[in-house]
């Protein structure tokens, strides 16, 4: 879709064909633009944290709004910015690089960005009547005993996002599964589709986990129930063990799809086929299996005991290997190649240092003995920064840069990026790198405040400075993004001598993706009919009518029934008037669900003449 | 790609050197300075694990930087097409073996140093100290098992001897931290007892805190281990066991404020062996380091904190206006005379707010 086009509909129109949209690609804008919205909120959250610590006894914020913010920063950077971004970049890039025209269910596509989209927006309500404050973890009974609605509301917020990442994963398993064009073996696959493979069937067997955690959690503080109420028999370190179970696999689930998005890239402007394919689809599900069975390596103080602690230790440093395998293979594409110094170049070849600090600091932290200094201390904000900022959210500006064209027809500008990059990069490691000494020196993490006289005073200081750094730079891209959508021009199908397939169609591509499904005959597949000196793809099957599914608005409509019947829960404690509202809301989804059974949708098709005509794109 | 060299130089430069100004934290606090067993032996497995981390990080570096100079595109050669390698099973083989090996090393030291740190052994020998440990919003109490000695926000203990400590909570998740001594233990609500010992080298006053979430005042709720000879800890033992909480304060001031004390305060607090109640054990308050953990203590700031605990620390459990202004100045001067020992922090080596080096 130009955007041409939507103003010649109007404006209405072009909100009514986004709220109705089952195309991958434009959920992929949706995701895209509201995670980005987030980022922005949670960026704030951190500077307003920042702020606050930026010298000792400062009284900016008050405890409890700190206690708030350092909530809803968390939970808002994990669950509302960096997994709707990476969904965003699964919608925009998966199905065109295995050559199929869409999703396995379009329908339930656009019905989990839906949910995540409400869910996200309940959270920040929060906001407006007080939101909560036990931390992103949550834990019992902090949480369970917090007064106010703050929990309640992460609760609601989280189960209903949480329903449309699942949403989502099921989807993308069953897409990579089933709908690779002919010839893409699972061993031709773009490395970035491997990932969310795997991170999919992360998705799959973690989110139930916090599923059933928050449910859990909602019927001890909205039904009087106590499974986390140590007076009436309950456990609180039950809390713990579900949320990390889910915990921890998620931040794989967040990284995996970074590391792909680095292997497309590192491979592209290397010129190089990516180095030790094999290997590194190993690792990527050796990485995802592990993740899995190391979660109690969050809870090394929870008193386990010394058994439960070493083999988890063991277990964790065991992830190293791995990732290790990937570093090397990473430089080893570069080794030998001819390398571009792009914008999403650039942020990937800085992830590689600055990652490599934090997955050693993970192993340091994977010394269970030494954790129980580490625990809950700058040591850790400052690793999990190192990792998730500089593994994740490089990853996401470099696939940003990398893949916009693709997305938007147009390409990013390198000069505004390259400036976004280095004002971004030094103060990232200005921000974090002093704060793993901060943490040794005694600062505990989530302190609303530090005492003068502690050897603190400095190296907070550094740190806030750092910050502000990155937000010029995130402000930067800002610019960039909207100069661009403005002032580019079009982009060509392939800007930058790509070598997957969706290189190999017109940016954006047409909402049929494909005119002809591709033959794939190798690895890079277009990469392969390139050195064999053809223009584009060779197709596998002739010119015939295409079947699309229709827009529906149904989605939108099962969410807000959700997101209303959501406020009729929390609120319900207080007096039962408010029950109605669940029953409106659920009456709402429960309807719209209905309508969907009941109603025959089979689509449209695109006419073989049209497309020969052109029509559609 | 040499003005990119220049920026990461001088960054880490810069690094360095705020590293180096800042020095290591402060000599009673920083986990970098171990006092102590078991800061000392973590202190060694940091060692170790840096070491090892630092070895791998200069090989990716140099293999790194190596790249990045040597592979650029070079101008005119745009149209360059690389070899398109495969793989090396060989230098895969090495790299995957390599680092198996690392974290063997690092492996063993910690499996070993997990299960010292867990040895209760000591804990059924006659002498063995136990010490009971209670977290609460916000405020630590310290029961010394089979002394009949109770303290809060104070843990008296004695250098060179293991000290046990037998930890959970009265509300919420806290976790008991002196990093210059020892690592951290979580305390949990309900049965689920931790345990884990101190073992302090010298004498010294050592700065505690909690570093789980409990809620607004989290930050604030500090403590202090004043670890002193054996001899003078037995001194500190008879002193608080022989205290009388009836005992008549000198000046009419005290006196008053001990009859208001006794009034407004002893449903929730308790002077001499009392167990916790929903607020501190104040025996031997005179000697305390700190007022609620983090004030001076002088007179002034023990007014504020009685007439309004809740601008102190936010979310605590201590109402607020429970006698006036009047009222708690006398009670102050009840409590500040409360020195019922002459072993005191200061001769443990000093309050705890020296040794400032930044
Ligand atoms: C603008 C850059 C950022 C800054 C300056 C920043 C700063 C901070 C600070 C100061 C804390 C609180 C530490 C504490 O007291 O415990 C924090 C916590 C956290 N941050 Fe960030 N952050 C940034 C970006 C991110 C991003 C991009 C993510 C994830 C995608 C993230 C995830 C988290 C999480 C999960 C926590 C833990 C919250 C908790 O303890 O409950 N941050 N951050
Ligand atoms: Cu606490």
């Amino acid at each position: 879709m130009s955007t041409a086009v939507a103003q010649n509909r109007g404006l209405g129109a072009a909100i009514w064909d986004y709220l109705t949209t089952v195309d991958h690609k434009k959920i992929a804008h949706l995701y895209l633009a509201s995670g980005g919205f987030f980022f922005l909120i949670g960026g704030l959250e951190a500077m307003i944290i920042r702020i606050q610590l930026m010298k000792p006894g400062n009284d900016f914020i008050s405890a409890g709004l700190y206690n708030e913010m350092i909530t809803m920063h968390g939970t808002t950077m994990i669950f509302l910015a960096a997994m709707p971004i990476i969904f965003a970049l699964m919608n925009a890039v998966v199905p065109l690089q295995i050559g199929a025209r869409d999703v396995a269910f379009p329908f339930l596509n656009s019905l989990g960005f839906w949910l995540f989209l409400f869910g996200g927006i309940i959270l920040n309500v929060s906001w407006f009547t007080g939101a909560p404050d036990a931390g992103w973890t949550n834990y019992a009974p902090l949480s369970t005993t917090s007064p106010g609605h703050g929990v309640d509301y992460y609760v609601m917020g989280l189960q209903i996002s949480g329903a449309g990442t699942l949403i989502g994963g099921i989807n993308f398993l069953v897409t990579i599964v089933n709908m690779r064009a002919p010839g893409m073996t699972f061993m031709r696959m773009p490395l970035f589709t491997w990932t969310v493979f795997v991170t999919s069937t992360l998705i799959l067997f973690a989110f139930p986990a916090l599923t059933v955690g928050l449910f859990l959690m909602m019927f001890d503080r909205m039904f009087g129930s106590a499974f986390f109420d140590i007076a009436l028999g309950g456990n609180a370190v039950i809390w713990e063990h579900l949320f990390w179970i889910f915990g921890h696999p998620e931040v794989y689930i967040l990284i995996l799809p970074a590391f792909g998005a680095f292997s497309e890239i590192f491979s592209t402007f290397s010129k190089k086929r990516l180095f030790g394919y094999s290997a590194m689809v190993f690792a990527t599900v050796l990485i995802g299996f592990l993740g899995f069975m190391v979660w109690a390596h969050h809870m090394f103080t929870v008193g386990l005991g010394p058994i439960a602690n070493s083999i988890f230790a063991v277990a964790t440093m065991a992830i190293a290997v791995p990732t290790g395998i990937k570093i090397f293979n990473w430089m080893f594409t570069m080794w030998g190649g001819s390398i571009r110094m792009t914008t999403s170049m650039l942020w990937s070849v800085a992830f590689i240092p600055t990652f490599t600090i934090g997955g050693m600091t993970g192993v340091m932290l994977a010394a269970a003995a030494a954790d129980y200094q580490y625990h809950d201390t700058y040591f850790v904000v400052a690793h999990f920064h190192y990792v998730i900022v500089g593994g994740l959210v490089f990853g996401i500006f470099a696939a940003l840069h990398y893949w916009w064209p693709k997305m938007f027809g147009r390409v990013l500008s390198e000069k505004l990026g390259k400036w976004t990059f280095w004002l971004f990069f030094i103060g990232f490691h200005l921000t974090f790198f002093i704060q793993h000494f901060l943490g040794l020196m005694g600062m505990p993490r989530r302190y609303w405040t530090f005492q003068d006289g502690q050897g603190l005073n400095t190296g907070n200081l550094i740190s806030t400075a750092g910050a502000f750094l990155m937000a010029i730079g995130t402000i930067i891209f800002l610019i960039n993004v909207i100069y661009v959508a403005v002032k580019g021009k079009q982009a060509s199908g392939d800007p930058w001598d790509g070598r997957t397939l969706e290189w190999s169609i017109p940016s954006p591509p047409p909402h049929y993706n494909f005119k002809q499904t591709p033959l794939v005959r190798g690895l890079d597949p277009l990469w392969v009919e390139k050195s064999e000196g053809k223009k584009g793809m060779t197709p596998a099957e002739p010119l015939g009518d295409i079947h699309m599914p229709n827009p529906s608005i149904l989605p939108f409509m099962m969410s807000l029934g959700l997101f209303i019947a959501g406020f009729g829960f929390i609120y319900q404690v207080d007096n039962k008037v408010w029950l109605a509202l669940v029953f409106i809301g659920m009456g709402i989804t429960f309807g719209s669900m209905l309508t969907r059974s009941l109603k025959d949708d089979i689509g449209h098709h695109i006419h073989k003449e049209d497309l020969e005509k052109g029509a559609g794109e | 790609m040499r003005g990119w060299m220049r920026k990461f130089r001088s960054l880490i430069l810069f690094g360095a050197l705020t590293l180096i100004l800042s020095g290591c934290g402060v000599d009673n606090i920083s986990a970098l300075k171990p006092e102590g067993y078991g800061s000392d032996l973590i202190f060694d497995l940091m060692m170790i694990s840096i070491a090892i981390m630092l070895f791998v990080f200069v090989i990716v570096m140099a293999i790194y930087t190596f790249v990045l100079i040597r592979y650029r595109q070079k101008k005119g050669q745009e149209d360059f097409i690389p070899k398109q390698t495969e793989g090396n099973k060989a230098l895969e083989i090495i790299w995957t073996v390599i680092p198996i090996i690392l974290l063997l090393v690092l492996a063993v030291p910690t499996v070993q140093a997990t299960f010292d740190l867990a040895d209760k052994s000591g804990q059924t020998d006659e002498d063995a100290l136990t010490i009971e440990v209670t977290g609460n919003q916000y405020w630590w109490h310290f029961n010394y098992a089979g002394q009949e000695i109770s303290t809060s926000q104070d843990l008296y203990i004695p250098t060179g001897e293991r000290v046990y400590l037998d930890m959970k909570s009265s509300d919420v998740i806290h976790s008991f931290w002196v990093p210059s001594i020892a690592g951290k233990m979580d305390t949990n609500p309900g049965e689920n007892v931790n345990t884990m010992y101190l073992e302090a080298y010298e004498e010294g006053v050592y700065w505690g805190q909690c570093a789980e979430l409990c809620g607004p005042s989290h930050s604030l709720m500090d403590f202090k281990v004043i670890a002193v000879s054996p001899e003078k800890f037995d001194q500190w033992k008879e002193d608080m066991q022989n205290i009388d909480p009836e005992a008549q304060p000198e000046t009419a001031s005290a006196q008053e404020g001990q009859e208001l004390f006794q009034n407004n305060c002893m449903s929730c607090h308790a002077i001499g062996s009392a167990a916790a109640g929903v607020g501190p054990n104040l025996s031997n308050f005179g000697n305390r380091t700190m007022i609620a953990g983090i004030l001076d203590p002088t007179k002034e700031n023990l007014v504020d904190w009685i007439t309004n605990p809740d601008e102190i620390k936010p979310g605590n459990q201590m109402p607020a206006d429970l006698v006036s202004e009047e009222e708690a100045s006398k009670i102050a001067d009840y409590l500040l005379q409360l020195d019922h020992s002459e072993v005191t922090p200061e001769s443990a080596g000093g309050n705890s707010n020296e040794g400032n080096n930044e």
